[in-house]
Parts: structure tokens; sequence; C-alpha cells
């Protein structure tokens, strides 16, 4: 027995992990150095979806570049169009009408329960229970065809647009949706059921991923990972755009900040979502979807087939892009990820001469070895779960 | 505080490094020289009446024939605390593309860096990892300056042959009994 304690020798182990695994979600690539179960060095590599989103963008009118912000985080794409028009009405200098401000911000509070819900289904599924996630697509599938009733598309929308929303919602719409709000918080009880006491979960997660409040402030985090720390920041309440200054809403924390506590934060963000969106029905306001600014937004299409004056806006729109004032603004929106900033550099012409995108998933995927390291394998699952990153967004 | 009042503050206290200060739709930009970046970012964050704790973005801009500093290094900053947030821009020339890196202040600035040398090949002094992020490691230049073709290099990227090559010779793989 000895002589085999004396000859054993351990040896710090190299895997790679991803960028194909089903746990990194998405083309994730992970450098694990481990010495047997406990990871000491995580070394993350992205770009493998690096599709240069802010060069087409630099390339392209304000308008032509909205179908883009699709394709950033393409499973909340609604909420990344919200941001982008909103940075965009911002340096125009233009603000969208009552009734299409509550229609963005309902159309982004579906967006965040869709997104969430497949966050739910797929971070319980990592961890080892199949069960949530067959239901949580059951729910997301009410979204999906509610997107698709609304603008013909199911993932990526565009549906909201510079000055307002491409169309108005229908009575049909509203009262499907309302029945989706009145249902929801009894399917939430049924996850919360499912996961929130199930002793597996609470051992997976209590304790796994700890950062501190001061820490996550400092590496830039934000959404459902610094509210888990315990920092209430959320540029919905901070900064509100679009209708969120005339809702009531809670801002769910955590404490300790550590998985279980992020996974708290975010079934809370999906209740709150719900309040919200039963709000924006009942007080959606009459009027127009469009704002009455012709110099900077896309005038109606059946005015173009019948009128010259839209005709001859529409054509120097499209091809000139609009006369925009030079300078620049930076604007940031909570979508379910985090904050996603947008930062516009005009020089005057229809196109951005810099099109910046703060992306939530860049900054949380390169927090991933201060989560991991000194961790056990098995909890870089868990930790990769939590961060919740669209890889499509991180690289852009 | 109010983003002007911020401006001067700053301005008060580094006179010589403050380029100018500009204001639109709201928000303040204030330019500065490269020099004392490092010193500059220290203050912002430790100054109780700013406290600047969150660094929300780093991010490059290229000025190709507009400005005689050909690269700008754009940083936002806000404050969780009081409320209030501010851009920094940083100068920098072609010539002598080198910043200090703000990683001491804000960890996070980690991936925003090395993106911005990616993107723009602008040298972060004192980075702990520097190297490429979005693009290959062995990527030939620099894909958003404004003097990078649009549609594509003209020569192709090695990394690309060699899939392309793997590729050809996995077609030709047979079964031998």
């Amino acid at each position: 027995m000895e002589d085999i304690e004396k000859t054993f020798e351990t040896k710090e182990l190299t895997v790679s992990m991803g960028p194909q695994h089903p746990a990194t979600h998405g083309v994730l690539r992970l450098v694990l150095n481990l010495d047997g179960e406990t990871v000491v060095k995580c070394t993350p590599y992205v770009g493998y979806l690096h599709r240069g989103i802010e060069k087409l963008g630099e390339n392209r009118t304000y308008f032509s570049a909205l179908p883009l912000s699709d394709r950033l985080d393409y499973i909340a794409s609604m909420n990344n169009n919200v941001g982008y028009v909103n940075a965009v009405e911002k340096l125009f200098g233009i603000e969208a009408p009552e009734r299409a401000k509550f229609i963005r911000t309902m159309v982004a509070e579906m967006g965040r329960i869709s997104s969430h819900i497949i966050w739910l289904g797929t971070h319980v599924l990592d961890i080892g229970a199949t069960t949530p996630f067959l239901y949580a697509f059951r729910e997301r599938e009410v979204i999906m065809d509610l997107f698709e009733m609304l603008c013909g598309a199911r993932l990526t929308v565009s549906y909201p647009r510079v000055g307002g929303v491409r169309n108005d919602i229908s009575q049909e719409f509203l009262d499907r949706l309302y029945e989706f709000v009145l249902d929801f918080p009894s399917k939430m009880d049924d996850y919360e059921t499912l996961v929130t006491e199930n002793r597996i979960w609470k051992a997976r997660t209590v304790g796994i991923g700890v950062i501190s409040a001061e820490e996550a402030i400092n590496w830039g985090l934000t959404g459902a990972i610094l509210r888990g720390s315990g920092v209430d920041y959320d540029v919905r309440k901070y900064a509100p755009y679009d209708a969120y200054d005339k809702v009531d809403f809670d801002v769910p924390i955590g404490r300790k900040g550590d998985c279980y506590d992020r996974y708290l934060v975010k079934m809370g963000e999906m209740r709150q979502a719900n309040r919200i969106l039963k709000q924006c029905i009942e007080k959606l306001p009459a009027g127009p979807v469009m704002a009455d600014a012709p110099k900077f937004t896309l005038p109606p299409k059946d005015m173009v087939l019948k009128d010259m004056e839209h005709l001859i806006h529409q054509f120097i729109l499209i091809t000139k892009g609009p006369t925009v004032p030079e300078g620049e603004v930076y604007m940031g929106t909570e979508v379910p990820k985090g904050e996603l900033g947008f930062y516009f550099v005009s020089d005057g012409t229809g196109k951005p001469y810099r099109m910046r995108v703060r992306a939530p998933s860049f900054i949380h995927a390169s927090v991933l070895p201060r989560l991991c390291e000194g961790g056990l394998i098995a909890d870089v699952i868990a930790n990769i779960g939590t961060i919740d990153i669209v890889l499509g967004e991180c690289d852009r | 505080m109010e983003p002007l009042a911020i401006a001067d503050k700053i301005k008060e206290k580094f006179p010589d490094e403050v380029l100018g200060i500009k204001e639109f739709r709201g928000q303040v930009a204030v330019t500065m020289k490269k020099g004392r970046m490092l010193e500059i970012s220290r203050y912002l964050h430790d100054e109780p009446e700013l406290y600047f704790d969150y660094l929300i973005d780093v991010c490059g801009v290229d000025y190709l024939g507009k400005k005689d500093n050909r690269f700008e290094v754009v940083y936002h900053l806000y404050s969780i605390k009081h409320r209030h947030a501010i851009r920094i821009k940083a100068e920098v020339p072609e010539n002598d593309s080198s910043i200090d890196s703000v990683m001491p202040v804000w960890v996070g600035a980690n991936w925003h860096e090395r993106e911005c040398y990616d993107m723009y090949g602008v040298v972060f002094k004192g980075h702990p990892d520097f190297r490429r992020i979005l693009m290959p490691e062995d990527w030939e230049g620099h894909p958003l300056r404004k003097d990078y073709p649009l549609k594509g290099p003209v020569k192709e990227w090695p990394g690309f042959l060699d899939v392309l090559d793997r590729a050809k010779r996995f077609r030709e793989f047979e079964w031998h009994e």
C-alpha cells in the first residue's frame, strides 16, 4: 500500500470544453485546468459567432441597421429592438407617442418572460431536471404565437420602429395576452413547486459562484447577477425609458450573490414582468403608434402608395438616410441579460459613424474565471447557466 | 451631480489634461490627453463626490482623416450611488497608439480593452492578458478601422484554408476492411 502511495502522482489536466458542448449554451469554449475535480484555471474563448455587426451597422442607414439588433440576443430580439430604437430616437431628438411607448413596454416584457423561461428550462436541464424544460417551452410557445400574430415573425421580429412601432395591435391580441397574463402566475407556481425547494437543486446552487456586491459592480456586471448580489441597479428604475415610469413594479434583489439567489431574482423578475404586462393592457392609451416627424420616421406604407410627398420622403429616407445632427449618444436599456447599451457617433449623414453595442453577455462571460476558479468542474455548468449568456450577443 | 458640474470638477483637478467639454442631448463628454489616464481614472473612482464605481463600457472610435489624432478611446462611467454619468474620451494618435489600461481601477475593463485592441490596434499598457479576443489570434489587420475593407480581405485567412483542406481530405477517406 505504501509503495502505491509513493508512486502515485497527480498531474494537472487540461480539458477543452466546447465550442460544441450542450451545456455551454452556444459556441463558448472554456479551457479548464483541473486538479482532480477542482478547477485551477479557467480561460474562456469567444468569437466563434463574430459576424461584425458593428462594422455592418456603420455601413447601413439607421433604419436598415435595425434588423441587425435582432441577431444580437436572438432569444429576446424584441428587447434588443426596443433598446436600439430608443437609442436612435434619443440621437434624433424625437419621441414616440404614448400608445407606442406602452406597446413597446408590453412587448419588451413579453420578450423578458420568454427569455427567462428559456433560461429556466435550459439551466435546470443542465443541472439534471428534465421536467421544467418541457413545461417552460409550453408557455414560451404562447408568447411566440402572440409575436407571430403581431408581426408575422417569431424570433427575429423587428417590430418596433424608430419613432414608434410598425403596426397597431388588435383587440384579439390584447384578449389573448390578457388570458395569458391571468394564467401565468399559476404556471410560475408550478415551476417553483418543482424547483425552488428541491433538495438536489439547492445542493447544486446554494453557495456556488458567490460574488460580492462591490466586486460585481467593479466587474461591470448588470442584470440578475448584480441584483443577486444585493444591488438594486435596474435601468428601468434608474433611467426610465418608454412607459416604465408609468407602471408600478418592484425590483427583486438577492442577498448572498450565489447561483441560488440569482435564480430567485430571475423568478421574481418573471412575476414582475407579468405585473407590468397586466398594467400595460389596462392602461393602454388610444392614439397613433408612430411619431409625427416626417424627416426622421418612415411614412406609412399605404400613404406611400397614394401620395407623392410621402413617396419622396420614403425614397430619401431609405436611400440616403435621415439628416441627423452631429453628436454622440449612449443609451442603456434593461434586457433580460442585463444592460444593453448602444453608443452612436453621428457625423451628420444618414449612417452612424460608429455604432457600438455594449452587450451584457460579453461582460458576463468575462467573469466566468472569477466564478469558476477554485470550484468543482460540476459547478462550472451551474455558473454558465446562471449568468445566462447568449453568444450571438457576446460575439456580435 | 449635474453632468456639466462633473466636467468642471474634472477640469479643475486636471486643467492641463482636459482638451474640451461637449454637451449633446443632456450627455457630457470630456476629451482628454491620454498621458495620465490611469491617474484620472483612479481620481474618478475614489473621489467621494464623483464615485464612478461602474464602468459601463470602453470602446474605440476611428476618426481617419477627420481629426489630427486618429483614434479615440471612449469610457462610459456611471455612479450607482449618486446616479450620475459621464463620458471620458482619450485621444490616441496613430504613431503612438498606446494608452494605460484602467484594469487596476475597474476589473471589468478587461475584455473591453482586448476588444478595442482587436478591432482598432490600440495597445493597452499594463493589461495582464493582452491578446486578440473576437478574431483569431493569427488574424491580420484590425477590422473596425475605417480603412479596412467591408467585404473581406484580398487574402484568405490561413485558418480557413486549413479547414477547407481538412474537409477535402476527410471526403476522400475510405473504410478498409
